[in-house]
C-alpha cells in the first residue's frame, strides 16, 4: 500500500457554531440531506480507495461520526476513526495519528470538501514528480446567491474574495509561493532566489488551496517532529515546505542517500518520461553545481494539481458556504448529490406529501416523509426529512433540516432552520439561522440573527 | 545596397499597408535616436570617440540602429548628439544617411545635457515630434519588425488614452549565479499582467541585499493574475506616444529612462499612465551597454542572428565580405587580405580589408579591422582589434579590445579583459594585467558616478583629442622622447599610455562587464555565496512563521516604527534644546517657553514625560556649557575624600562650579520643568534621563549624580516617592546599571528613614 488516506473531519467548528453542536458535528452537517463527509468518502470510493483513517476532534463528535460511518459504509469502506483532542489543529491531528501512517505517501483530505475532483488525479500528479507535497488548487468559488438573492448575502460574498495568493511556475506544475491568512493583507513578498531559479512565476489571487494534499510520509513526519509549533497544515506545514524547496532541510535526499541515489538511478528514466519533459525541472537544474556537475544542493519539489474550472470544489467552512453548497448540490452541481432528479429538475421523495396548489420549483429537494400544506411555494431550497410545513408557507433559498415544524403563513428566505425547530404561525425569517432543540419562534426576524 | 535595400523598402511598405487604413491623419513614423548613452561604461575609449561610432564588427554601431530604423518603416529620425557631437555629425554628414530617399535623418545638438530626460525635454521644446515615435539609443542592434508592436500600441492607445508606452522585451534568462544577463546587464525583475501585457513592476539595478520582491497588495487586488519575470531582457526599444515627452517636461526630475521614468509611471497612481510590453520571440534586439554586451552582440552578429545586418550582407556603410565555410562555422574574409600560408584563421572570425597576417599566427573568434598588421606567431583569441593596429611578433591577446592605431611591440601580452584605447603603445614583452584599461589620456580625477556622463569632458574632448593625437604621433615617431620615457615603468620599454586605476569598488565588479568570460573560480565563489544567501533567507523565514502568522514581519515593522520614533525623539530633543537656549539668551518668560514646548510636543506627538526629559536635558546641557573651571578636575583628582565628604555632608553640600551652575539653572527654570511633572512617572523619567546623560552625553555629571539628585529633591522637583520607586526599579537591574543607585545610596537611605519616621 503506497498511499494512505487521512480524512480530517474536524469537530465542532467554531465558525459554524449555530449550526453544529455536540450531536451534529461539522462532518455530519446535511448537504442535500446527506452528511457532508459522505461526499468526500464517496469520491474516495470512486477512486477505489477503501482504506481510510477518519480523524475527528473531540470524543463526542468522534462517537457520532463513527456511528454514522459504521452504519452507512459498513460493507463498503474500511474506515478507522481516530479521536484527537480539540484544537490541536490539522498538523497536530496528524502528529497524533502518526504511528498509524506507514505508506510511502499520505493523502490528506479535509472532511468538509464537497468536490468532484478525483483524488486519484492528485495522487497521480504527486507521484509523477516525486514531490514532497502536492496540493490541490481550485478556483475561488463564486459564493453567494447567483440570482434572486437577498442583498445581505451579496455583501457578504464580496468580502472573502481572496483565499490565497499562489505562485506557480509557467507550466503550472510546481508551487513556488503561497500566502494564506494574515499574509493576504500585506504586500506580497516573493523571494528572488526562487524567481531566479525558475525564471518566471505566475502569481494568482483567484485560486485557493482546497485542502487536499498528498504528502511524502517520511517528510511529513519529519517536519511534524521537528517543528513542534506547527499547528496547521495549510498555514504552517505547506508554506514551510514551499519556502524551503530550494534549500531543503529535510532528509529525503540526505539520510538514505545511497538508497535514494540507487532508486534515482533506476527510476530516472521513467521519471523523465512521466514528467513529460526531456528537460529537467528547475529544481534539478538549480541543484546542480556550477559546472553542471553532481548535485550540490538539496531541493525538494512542491507540486500543484489544478482542478479544472468545470469541476466543483468548495469547502464547507462557513455558514455562507453551507448555504451555497446546499444550493449548488441540488442546482448546478447536482451530479454530486447522487440523486435522480425529476423532470422538474427537483427531488421529491415519494413518501413526501404535498398539499393542493403547493409548488416545488426546480433546484429543490424535499426529504422523506415531509408534509406540506396547501398553497405553499418552495424555491431553490432543501427541506429535510419528516418536516411538517403548514399552509401558505414560502421557502426561498433556504435549508430546512429534519423534523422541523413550520406554522401556517410563514415566510422563510435565505435562512437555515436546524433540526427539530418549530416555527409558529406567520413568522417571517430573512437571512437567519434558527437553532434546533425545539426552539419556538414567534417573532419575525431578519438579517443574520440566530437563536 | 541592392537586395537589402529592396527588402527594407518592402518591409517598410508592408508596415504601411498593414497599418490601420482609416487612420487618415496618420503621421509618418518618427524616431528619436539618442547618440549618447549618458554613462561612462565605455571609458576610456569614449573620452576620444563617441560610443555610437565605435566599430561593431567593423561597422560603427549607429549604422546598425539607423539601418534597422529605416527597414522598420521609420520615416524621420532625430539623432540627438551630446558627447562628441561634432564627430557624430561629421560622420553622419559624410555617410549615406543624409541622402536616403524615404528616410530623413536630422541631428539635434546640445552640450549642456546630462541625461536622457534632459534630452527628451529639449526635443519636446523643439516641437518636432507629432505622433507616436520610437525611442532608441544609438547602440542598439535589432532586426525585429515593428509592425505588430506598433499596431498593438496604437490599438491600446485608441482604447485607453493612458497607454503611453510599449516596451520591447525579449526572453533571456540571467544566470542565477552571477545575477546578470548574457549581455552583462543586471538581472531584471518585472511583473507583467499575462492578459493585457501591462507592465506592473520593474526592478533593475537590483538591490542584492534584499532577498524578496515586494508586490503591493493593491496590485494583486486589482489583477488576479500576475506573471513575475526574471527571464526577460529589456531591449531598450520603446514605442512612445507624444505624451511621454510632455511627461518628461512635467516631471523635470526624471533623468533616467528606466529608473526614473518607468518607475515613476508605475508608482504614480494619480495620472494612471500605463506602460505595456511587447515580447519578441524570433527576432533579435539587444543594446550594447557594456564591454560584455559588446562582445556578445559582436558574436551574435558574426553568427548571423542579426540577419540582415551581418558582415556578408551589405547594408549602409559597410563593405560586404566574403564568407568562407570552415567546418560548420563561417569566417568572413575580405579579398584583399595578405595572409601567410601558415597562419591559421579559425571560425567565427571577421578580418577587414588590407590586413596582413604573418606566419604561424592563430586567430579565432575575433574581429580584426582594416589595415592591421599582425606579425608572426601571434595568438589572438576572442578579441576585438580595430583599424590600423600593429601587432608585432609573438604577442598574445586573449579576450581584449584594441582600439585604432595601437602598437603592440614584440612579445607583449594582454591578459583577458584588457582595453587598449586609441594609439596606445605597449612595450616589448610587457604583460598588461587583466581587466586594465590603458589610454593616452589620464584618468579623470573626479570619478563620475554612474549617473553622470561622458559629456563631462566633452566640451574640451574634441580639442583634447586632436592635441593628444599630435603628441601620440610625435611619440610614435620618436620612441625615446621624454614623454614616453615617463611612461616606461607603466607599459614597458617604449610604451605610451596610462593604465587607469580601477575605480573605487570597481575591482569587484570589473569582471562582470568585461569582454573576457567570467573566470571559473569567480563562478564557484559566487555560487557558494548564493548558498549562504539562501541559508540566510531560509533561516529568516523559519524563524518567522510558526503559526502562519507573520511574526517576524510584524516584528520587523515594529522595529521600523521604533526607529522612526527614535529619530523623532532625537529631533524633538534638539528642538526643545534650541527653544530653551533661545529662551535663556533672550530672557523669554517661562510661560512662553512652556507654550512653545507644548506646541513642539503636539507636533511631534510626544508625551509630557518626553517633554520633561527633553527640558531637563537642555537644562543640564546648559549647565555644562556655562563656564565652570574645575569641578571635575577636583573631583577626579581627589575622588575619595570628596565622595566621603559628599556622603557625610547630607542634607546639602554644594560644591564645585558645575554643581553651582546646575543648582542656579534648576532654580531659575524650576517652573518650566515642574509644568511637565504632572505625575510620578514623569519624575522617574527625569531620573532615568539624568542617568542616561551621565553615562553618555554628559559624563561630567556622573560624579555629581547623587548631589544633583538631592538638589532636585530640595527644589521639590522630584518627590521622594519618585526617587524611591526609581531605586526599587533598579534593584533587579544589572550591576552596571546600578552605579548611580549605589552613589546615591546614602541619600536614598536617608529618604527611606525619613518617610518611615513620618509614618
Amino acid at each position: 500500500m503506497d498511499f494512505q488516506v487521512v480524512v480530517l473531519a474536524g469537530g465542532t467548528s467554531k465558525k459554524l457554531v449555530p449550526l453544529v453542536s455536540k450531536e451534529v458535528p461539522k462532518a455530519l452537517l446535511p448537504v442535500a440531506n446527506r452528511p457532508v463527509l459522505s461526499y468526500v468518502l464517496e469520491q474516495l470510493e470512486l477512486s477505489n480507495i477503501k482504506d481510510l483513517i477518519v480523524v475527528v476532534e473531540g470524543a463526542d463528535a468522534a462517537l457520532c461520526v463513527g456511528g454514522w460511518i459504521s452504519a452507512a459504509y459498513v460493507d463498503r469502506l474500511h474506515v478507522e476513526v481516530a479521536t484527537v483532542p480539540e484544537d490541536v489543529g490539522t498538523a497536530g491531528a496528524l502528529r497524533a495519528i502518526a504511528h498509524h501512517l506507514t505508506a510511502k505517501d499520505v493523502l490528506v483530505v479535509s472532511g468538509d470538501l464537497v468536490s468532484d475532483v478525483p483524488p486519484g488525479a492528485v495522487t497521480a500528479a504527486h507521484r509523477r514528480h516525486d514531490a514532497v507535497v502536492t496540493a490541490m488548487i481550485c478556483s475561488v468559488p463564486v459564493s453567494g446567491l447567483s440570482e434572486a438573492g437577498s442583498s445581505g448575502a451579496k455583501d457578504k460574498t464580496k468580502k472573502p474574495g481572496r483565499y490565497n495568493i499562489i505562485g506557480m511556475d509557467p507550466t503550472k506544475q510546481f508551487l513556488l509561493h503561497i500566502a494564506t491568512g494574515a499574509e493576504l493583507e500585506k504586500d506580497t513578498r516573493i523571494r528572488k532566489s526562487i524567481l531566479r531559479a525558475v525564471g518566471q512565476m505566475d502569481i494568482r489571487a483567484d485560486l485557493m488551496d482546497a485542502h487536499m494534499y498528498a504528502f511524502n510520509r517520511s517528510v511529513l513526519q519529519e517536519v511534524l517532529d521537528q517543528k513542534d509549533k506547527f499547528q496547521s497544515l495549510k498555514q504552517d506545514v505547506l508554506p514551510y515546505l514551499v519556502r524551503s524547496q530550494l534549500k531543503s532541510e529535510i532528509l529525503i535526499n540526505g539520510a538514505p542517500q545511497g538508497q535514494q541515489a540507487k532508486e534515482n538511478g533506476n527510476d530516472k528514466v521513467s521519471y523523465r518520461i512521466l514528467a513529460n519533459a526531456s528537460t529537467p525541472s528547475f529544481h534539478e537544474l538549480y541543484a546542480l553545481g556550477p559546472n553542471g556537475s553532481a548535485p550540490v544542493r538539496r531541493t525538494h519539489k512542491c507540486c500543484v494539481y489544478i482542478a479544472s474550472n468545470s469541476k466543483y470544489c468548495v469547502r464547507l467552512n462557513s455558514i455562507q458556504a453551507f448555504m451555497d453548497i446546499n444550493r449548488d448540490v441540488i442546482g448546478e452541481a447536482n451530479h454530486l448529490s447522487g440523486y435522480n432528479f425529476s423532470a422538474q429538475n427537483n427531488i421529491i421523495h415519494p413518501s413526501a406529501e404535498l398539499g393542493s396548489k403547493t409548488t416545488v420549483g426546480p433546484h429543490c429537494m424535499l426529504g422523506e416523509g415531509s408534509q406540506m400544506g396547501d398553497k405553499c411555494s418552495v424555491k431553490r431550497s432543501v427541506i429535510g426529512r419528516h418536516c411538517r410545513i403548514g399552509s401558505n408557507v414560502k421557502v426561498v433559498n433556504s435549508v430546512v433540516m429534519n423534523h422541523v415544524t413550520i406554522g401556517d403563513g410563514c415566510s422563510i428566505q435565505g435562512s437555515v432552520i436546524c433540526s427539530n425547530a418549530q416555527l409558529q404561525e406567520r413568522v417571517a425569517l430573512k437571512d437567519c439561522q434558527v437553532l434546533s432543540l425545539s426552539t419556538s419562534v414567534f417573532l419575525s426576524l431578519s438579517s443574520n440573527e440566530y437563536l | 545596397m541592392g537586395a537589402q535595400k529592396k527588402r527594407a523598402a518592402a518591409a517598410a511598405a508592408a508596415a504601411r499597408v498593414s497599418e490601420d487604413p482609416d487612420d487618415l491623419a496618420r503621421q509618418p513614423l518618427q524616431a528619436i535616436l539618442l547618440a549618447d548613452s549618458f554613462t561612462t561604461k565605455f571609458r576610456p575609449i569614449t573620452l576620444e570617440r563617441p560610443k555610437v561610432l565605435l566599430p561593431l564588427v567593423n561597422v560603427p554601431m549607429i549604422n546598425y540602429t539607423l539601418a534597422w530604423l529605416e527597414a522598420a518603416g521609420v520615416a524621420e529620425v532625430f539623432v540627438f548628439c551630446c558627447a562628441h557631437s561634432k564627430q557624430v555629425i561629421d560622420y553622419l554628414e559624410n555617410s549615406e544617411w543624409f541622402s536616403q530617399p524615404n528616410f530623413t535623418v536630422k541631428t539635434i545638438e546640445s552640450h549642456n545635457i546630462i541625461s536622457a530626460g534632459d534630452a527628451l525635454r529639449l526635443i519636446y521644446e523643439q516641437n518636432v515630434i507629432h505622433g507616436d515615435f520610437v525611442l532608441i539609443s544609438g547602440d542598439t542592434v535589432s532586426n525585429m519588425s515593428l509592425t505588430q508592436a506598433l499596431q498593438e500600441h496604437k490599438e491600446r492607445k485608441k482604447k485607453d488614452n493612458n497607454a503611453v508606452m510599449t516596451m520591447i522585451i525579449k526572453k533571456s534568462k540571467p544566470s542565477p549565479i552571477t545575477r546578470q544577463s548574457r549581455l552583462g546587464t543586471d538581472e531584471l525583475f518585472m511583473a507583467i499582467d499575462p492578459n493585457t501585457k501591462q507592465l506592473l513592476y520593474y526592478e533593475d539595478k537590483a538591490d542584492h541585499s534584499k532577498g524578496t520582491i515586494c508586490l503591493d497588495k493593491m496590485l494583486l487586488a486589482e489583477n488576479p493574475s500576475i506573471s513575475l519575470h526574471n527571464d526577460k531582457q529589456d531591449c531598450y526599444i520603446d514605442i512612445c506616444s507624444p505624451e511621454v515627452l510632455s511627461l518628461f517636461t512635467d516631471n523635470f526630475d526624471y533623468q533616467h529612462l528606466r529608473r526614473h521614468f518607468v518607475k515613476g509611471l508605475l508608482l504614480d497612481d494619480i495620472m494612471g499612465y500605463k506602460i505595456f510590453t511587447h515580447e519578441i520571440h524570433s527576432s533579435y534586439a539587444a543594446r550594447i551597454d557594456n564591454y560584455r554586451s559588446y562582445d556578445i552582440v559582436s558574436k551574435d552578429i558574426i553568427q548571423r542572428w542579426t540577419y540582415p545586418y551581418v558582415p556578408d550582407v551589405k547594408f549602409c556603410g559597410n563593405r560586404a565580405t566574403k564568407l568562407e565555410r570552415r567546418g560548420i562555422c563561417f569566417t568572413a574574409f575580405n579579398s584583399e587580405i595578405e595572409q601567410s600560408r601558415s597562419a591559421q584563421v579559425g571560425s567565427f572570425t571577421v578580418i577587414g580589408y588590407g590586413t596582413k597576417i604573418g606566419s604561424n599566427s592563430k586567430i579565432s573568434d575575433s574581429v580584426i579591422g582594416e589595415g592591421c598588421t599582425i606579425g608572426s606567431n601571434v595568438l589572438i583569441e576572442g578579441s576585438y582589434i580595430w583599424d590600423n593596429v600593429i601587432i608585432e611578433d609573438g604577442c598574445e591577446l586573449r579576450h581584449v579590445i584594441v582600439c585604432d592605431g595601437v602598437i603592440m611591440k614584440a612579445g607583449a601580452v594582454l591578459k583577458p579583459g584588457v582595453v587598449l584605447s586609441f594609439k596606445v603603445v605597449i612595450g616589448e614583452r610587457f604583460v598588461v594585467p587583466a581587466y586594465s584599461k590603458v589610454s593616452l589620456l589620464q584618468q579623470p580625477t573626479v570619478h563620475d558616478s554612474d549617473e553622470e556622463l561622458e559629456y563631462a569632458d566633452n566640451s574640451s574632448g574634441t580639442v583634447e583629442f586632436s592635441s593628444i593625437q599630435g603628441t601620440a604621433d610625435q611619440s610614435n615617431g620618436e620612441m625615446t622622447s621624454e614623454s614616453s620615457e615617463a611612461h616606461k615603468p607603466k607599459l614597458g620599454t617604449g610604451g605610451v599610455g596610462y593604465i587607469w586605476s580601477i575605480c573605487e569598488g570597481g575591482q569587484e565588479e570589473e569582471w562582470r562587464h568585461s569582454v573576457a568570460p567570467i573566470p571559473e573560480d569567480k563562478l564557484t565563489e559566487l555560487s557558494e555565496a548564493m548558498d549562504d544567501d539562501q541559508e540566510l533567507v531560509t533561516q529568516d523565514r523559519t524563524a518567522l512563521s510558526t503559526s502562519g502568522e507573520l511574526i517576524s514581519d510584524s516584528n520587523a515593522s515594529e522595529g521600523d516604527d521604533n526607529e522612526d520614533s527614535k529619530d523623532d525623539s532625537v529631533y524633538f530633543e534638539k528642538e526643545v534644546e534650541a527653544t530653551f537656549l533661545r529662551a535663556v539668551e533672550e530672557n523669554v518668560k517661562v510661560d512662553h517657553v512652556i507654550l512653545e514646548v507644548n506646541s513642539l510636543r503636539l507636533s511631534y506627538n510626544m508625551t509630557s514625560a518626553d517633554c520633561a526629559g527633553a527640558v531637563f536635558y537642555s537644562m543640564m546641557k546648559l549647565a555644562i556649557k556655562t563656564p565652570h573651571s574645575s569641578a571635575i578636575g577636583l573631583l577626579t583628582l581627589y575622588p575619595s575624600p570628596f565622595s566621603m565628604v559628599a556622603s557625610n555632608a547630607y542634607p546639602i553640600y554644594l560644591s564645585g562650579e558645575l554643581q553651582q551652575n546646575t543648582a542656579n539653572i534648576i532654580t531659575t527654570w524650576q517652573k518650566l520643568l515642574k509644568s511637565y511633572l504632572l505625575e510620578i512617572d514623569e519624575e522617574i523619567e527625569i531620573i532615568l534621563k539624568f542617568e542616561e546623560m551621565c553615562l553618555e552625553s554628559a559624563k561630567e555629571f556622573s560624579p555629581l549624580f547623587a548631589r544633583i539628585l538631592h538638589i532636585l529633591y530640595d527644589k521639590d522637583i522630584l518627590q521622594e516617592d519618585a526617587i524611591l520607586r526609581w531605586a526599587d526599579e533598579k534593584e533587579g537591574a544589572d550591576e552596571s546599571d546600578k552605579v548611580f543607585v549605589r552613589q546615591s545610596e546614602k541619600f536614598i537611605q536617608w529618604l527611606r528613614e525619613a518617610s518611615e519616621e513620618e509614618d
